[in-house]
């Protein structure tokens, strides 16, 4: 690959100039954000991957001392024997996500047809129903939850008729309410995006499709999915990747006993003080989010190449 | 700052346009390979092309919006190669029109005198004035997205024109009307230029664009121009097959040169002129082709009417042997399945000289 | 319009519907007069009263909005001088995709990792100076890092919307970069800019991970305010602050609304030229000549 010499005249949107005049200004341009997430963003991955193999100290302070010790306490080996606990917790965040995104995705598509199918003139107007919550904060939309899964409320006491819980408490904190609340915060994320595809769609197709005595499935898989898959692809990775990391839907309606990787983390930077350890579980987060997004991303391919 | 307050507005026709040895290369592809043409002032001029041939860089090379790697560019003999956009005498009028979407017609038209710093009344003077010519003076106080397609034509012309500039160039203008359009657009555009007297440069794909409106066509090929001339030159005189076949219909009849004209599939076919090569082909439109009952005194062919088809304006026949197409007016019905005579005249068979086999 | 399946429409309708109970649920309770339980007891508004009686509540609220404000200004300057370096010149590609890559990660990792390694950084960064105790200064960093990301992708886009061809038509009728930049880059920019600052300040209203994590006693913002409360214990009084933000979020969504409609509108495609201009140049009507090439 030939590089133009730094003095080589050249017509650039229409100005007469030199390459290092040109770049010259482009780099005053570049300056403030590149030195502002070199220092605030790229700094602080590489602090946090090198605080990830140190110690903690007795006091909950760093001392300087290489070691793998957090991640083998990451895979469960600590001086009690070997305990899953950890893995479990990473484990259970990665089905939380995915059964979140997926059941975001079962809902989202016939939102996404429903407001399609309106008149143009009110499709804003329903759109602008699913973007409220979409941006009402999420500490709002999750303890929200209090009220509808609390003892007087008519799923409580269905909950409870059936035996499932005792009589008298509330359907939170447990396993359920959490998925309730995942679902109900993450569900816009895919409508939106996954809307943008569904608006353009080529109805054709489906008629094609339909014409041609293609069964629903087949018809859904043919002609809608591969169109609708760049909104698809966005709103699937808007909400895995945020939704592997959340703390506030498990400690709210979580509670103790169902920790995900994000209550995990937050614990060692609050109460355990543990830095190194905190450090380390986001590395395995990272590790998982990346895994997460590739696999997606492999899966596509084969699906685009069918 | 530029200011041409006092230029003479005939100063303008005074103006040619001289390109010599212009190339450029994009990545690996010579996208102009030497490249000369002289421009005469007051000439309405058109680059004719297929897509990728390059005349739209040409043209944005004589704008100053793009650098030729080699070669220099003359206007009215002052060498402007190395000048800034800004600097030329030269406006463009894009295929997209480009307009302002946040100013309005007037200041859109007015954006290069502004930018020049010429008073005020000075510019709503010749503002107002271009808006009148192009009948858009009720459009002044609109933004572009109000406009249709024509009118937003009109509005890059005007905002081109307003500035008087030596050379007018026009980047495909008329490719994203609709046909109808098109044709009036054409003739408008024809008599502006005829009624201003300024130079323009038209690029186009559209050879039925370059008949009507130019002085003089240029026609171009993969980065050169094959061959320039009047309409009727090049459509009557194409030197090879592809301008014969971009300006219109054309038969191609591959030939080889003996004493008096040369050897085909249908025979012997006398011509006017001894053809340079030994074996290339010669062409006939398919309007140049006699037909009737009686065999001709020289080039007669007997041919059998395989197919007709209507046009409006006339009748095309395809005929065998050949095939060749033959144009009759509309009052001659030839039915398919007759035997004709065909006359291919030594007057109105053309050489096509740079075709070689 | 197509026949839509019932199926769909019954399906979607409840969709709606469970993603507005709950806030229905605040909102209504929010206006009961009743300091627990879900009984209805009449409406009041005496919680919302309170709340402007809440120092606590006052001095979040002026946090919130002080650090959204600060965070935002600074991001939305930082963010589009960003996008225009990384559009307008002519930078090699490998420096280019470098930087993009740079640029989505805050949009791509979860939050609650940017939270921490902000945290870690901070804590070292303490060792060199004391004003990097948690607290507002840590909250405004942290808030301008991942709203530049969000800023600069919005201008960086509206640029790439508004292309070469407005530039160089500009260029070739003699505007000097100043000029270009005043009365046509900067205007045309100004949409995109204003939607970059939009969603930026809405981010930071909206933050809770990062905030969390880099805030001091002194510093905190409703959402943790609200977060605290809540893990004590609800009282009407939270959903009356609920209800308030959730009020003025959907204030700020319609204007955002608004605001893109408008600018959609200016942009509108062409209207279709079947409209055509019976008027030629010279304002009269065309007469119907055959053959004009012979005038040549």
């Amino acid at each position: 690959m030939k590089t133009k010499p730094p003095d080589s005249i050249l017509i650039w949107f229409g100005e007469l100039t030199t390459r290092r005049h040109l770049l010259k200004r482009g780099m005053l341009l570049l300056m403030p954000g590149m030195l502002w997430l070199m220092l605030f963003l790229v700094l602080p991955g590489l602090v946090l991957v090198l605080v990830s193999v140190i110690t903690r100290g007795a006091y909950g302070q760093l001392e300087w001392v290489l070691t793998l010790e957090n991640y083998r306490r990451l895979a469960g080996f600590s001086l009690f024997g070997w305990t899953a606990d950890y893995l479990m917790i990473l484990w259970r965040s990665a089905v939380v996500a995915f059964v979140t995104t997926l059941v975001s995705v079962l809902l989202s598509y016939p939102l996404c047809f429903f407001i399609a199918g309106r008149p143009q003139r009110t499709r804003y107007l329903w759109l602008t129903l699913v973007i409220i919550p979409f941006w009402t904060n999420m500490v709002i939309r999750t303890y929200a939850w209090f009220l509808i899964l609390s003892p007087q409320m008519p799923i409580a006491r269905l909950a409870a008729y059936l035996g499932i819980i005792a009589q008298g408490a509330p359907l939170y904190p447990n396993a359920f309410a959490v998925y309730l609340g995942m679902v109900s915060i993450f569900l816009p994320f895919v409508t939106l995006p996954l809307y943008a595809s569904v608006e353009r769609l080529d109805w054709s197709l489906v008629e094609a499709a339909k014409d041609l005595y293609a069964s629903p499935v087949s018809v859904f898989t043919q002609a809608i999915l591969p169109q609708t898959m760049p909104g698809l692809s966005v709103g699937i990775i808007l909400t895995f990747v945020p939704a592997m990391g959340v703390f506030v839907v498990p400690d709210l309606l979580g509670g103790a006993k169902y920790m995900l990787v994000g209550n995990l983390i937050q614990q060692q930077f609050g109460p355990s003080r543990d830095w190194p350890f905190g450090a380390a579980i986001s590395m395995g987060l990272m590790v998982l989010t990346l895994l997460g997004i590739m696999v997606y991303r492999r899966r596509g391919k084969d699906l685009e190449t069918v | 700052m530029v200011v041409d307050m006092n230029q003479n507005p005939n100063q303008a026709a005074d103006k040619g346009l001289d390109l010599r040895h212009v190339s450029k290369m994009f990545e690996t592809v010579k996208v102009l390979d030497d490249v000369s043409l002289n421009v005469m002032p007051g000439e309405f001029f058109t680059l004719l092309g297929p897509s990728g041939c390059g005349k739209t860089t040409l043209l944005r090379i004589i704008a100053g919006l793009e650098m030729a790697d080699a070669g220099q560019v003359f206007l009215g003999g002052t060498e402007i190669t190395h000048l800034p956009a800004i600097k030329r005498h030269v406006n463009t009028v894009f295929q997209s029109y480009a307009l302002f979407p946040h100013l309005t017609i007037y200041e859109n038209v007015a954006f290069g005198l502004r930018a020049r710093k010429f008073p005020a009344a000075e510019i709503k003077k010749r503002v107002e004035q271009r808006l009148e010519m192009l009948d858009l003076s009720r459009m002044a106080r609109r933004r572009p997205h109000q406009l249709s397609g024509g009118q937003k034509q009109r509005v890059a012309l005007a905002r081109a024109l307003v500035n008087e500039p030596d050379v007018l160039l026009l980047d495909e203008p008329m490719s994203a009307l609709d046909a109808r359009l098109r044709a009036q657009v054409q003739d408008d555009l024809r008599r502006l230029q005829r009624e201003l007297g300024r130079t323009f440069i038209l690029v186009t794909h559209d050879q039925a664009e370059a008949m009507v409106c130019s002085h003089r066509v240029a026609v171009m090929q993969e980065g050169r121009v094959v061959q320039c001339g009047t309409p009727e030159e090049v459509y009557d005189n194409p030197r090879d097959s592809f301008v014969a076949q971009f300006l219109g219909a054309a038969n191609l009849i591959p030939a080889t040169r003996v004493p008096g004209g040369v050897d085909t599939a249908f025979g012997f076919l006398a011509l006017e002129k001894e053809p340079p090569w030994q074996t290339g082909a010669v062409a006939i439109r398919p309007e140049w082709i006699g037909i009737g009952d009686k065999q001709p005194a020289v080039n007669g062919i007997r041919a059998r009417v395989k197919e007709i088809v209507y046009r409006g304006t006339n009748y095309d026949l395809w005929v065998e042997p050949g095939p060749l197409r033959v144009r009759t007016s509309s009052y001659r019905r030839i039915d398919p399945g007759r035997d004709v005579w065909l006359e291919l005249s030594p007057e109105e068979l053309v050489v096509l000289e740079n075709e070689t086999a | 319009m197509r026949r839509q399946h019932p199926l769909t429409i019954v399906v979607s309708y409840l969709t709606l519907l469970f993603l507005y109970l709950p806030l229905f649920g605040v909102a209504v309770f929010s206006v009961n007069d009743a300091r627990r339980g879900l009984v209805w007891k009449g409406f009041t508004l005496k919680w919302y009263v309170k709340l402007f009686q809440n120092e606590w509540i006052l001095e979040a609220a002026v946090n919130t909005l002080v650090l959204a404000l600060v965070s935002t200004l600074i991001a939305t300057v930082i963010g589009t001088l960003l996008a225009i370096a990384m559009d307008r010149f002519p930078w090699r590609p490998e420096a280019s995709s470098v930087l993009d890559l740079i640029l989505h990660i805050p949009v791509v990792i979860p939050d609650i990792i940017l939270a921490a390694a902000l945290v870690v950084t901070f804590g070292l960064l303490r060792m060199i100076s004391t004003i990097f105790e948690p607290g507002l200064l840590n909250m405004i960093i942290s808030h301008i890092t991942f709203q530049i990301a969000f800023v600069t992708l919005v201008v960086r886009s509206r640029l790439v919307a508004i292309g070469r061809d407005v530039e160089e038509a500009a260029r070739d009728l003699f505007a000097s970069n100043w000029y270009l930049f005043r009365r046509i880059m900067l205007p045309l920019l100004m949409p995109g800019i204003v939607a970059g600052a939009m969603l930026a300040f809405t981010l930071s209203l909206d933050d809770f991970v990062i905030s969390f994590f880099t805030a001091g006693p002194q510093s905190q913002t409703l959402p943790l305010y609200i977060f605290a409360a809540v893990r004590r214990g609800v009282t009407p009084q939270i959903h009356a602050l609920s209800t308030l933000v959730m009020l003025a979020t959907v204030g700020l969504v319609i204007m955002m609304e608004r605001m893109t409609r408008r600018q959609e509108k200016k942009e509108e495609p062409d209207v279709p030229s079947a409209q055509i201009d019976t008027h030629g140049i010279s304002g009269q009507p065309w007469p119907m000549t055959p053959n004009p090439c012979k005038e040549l």
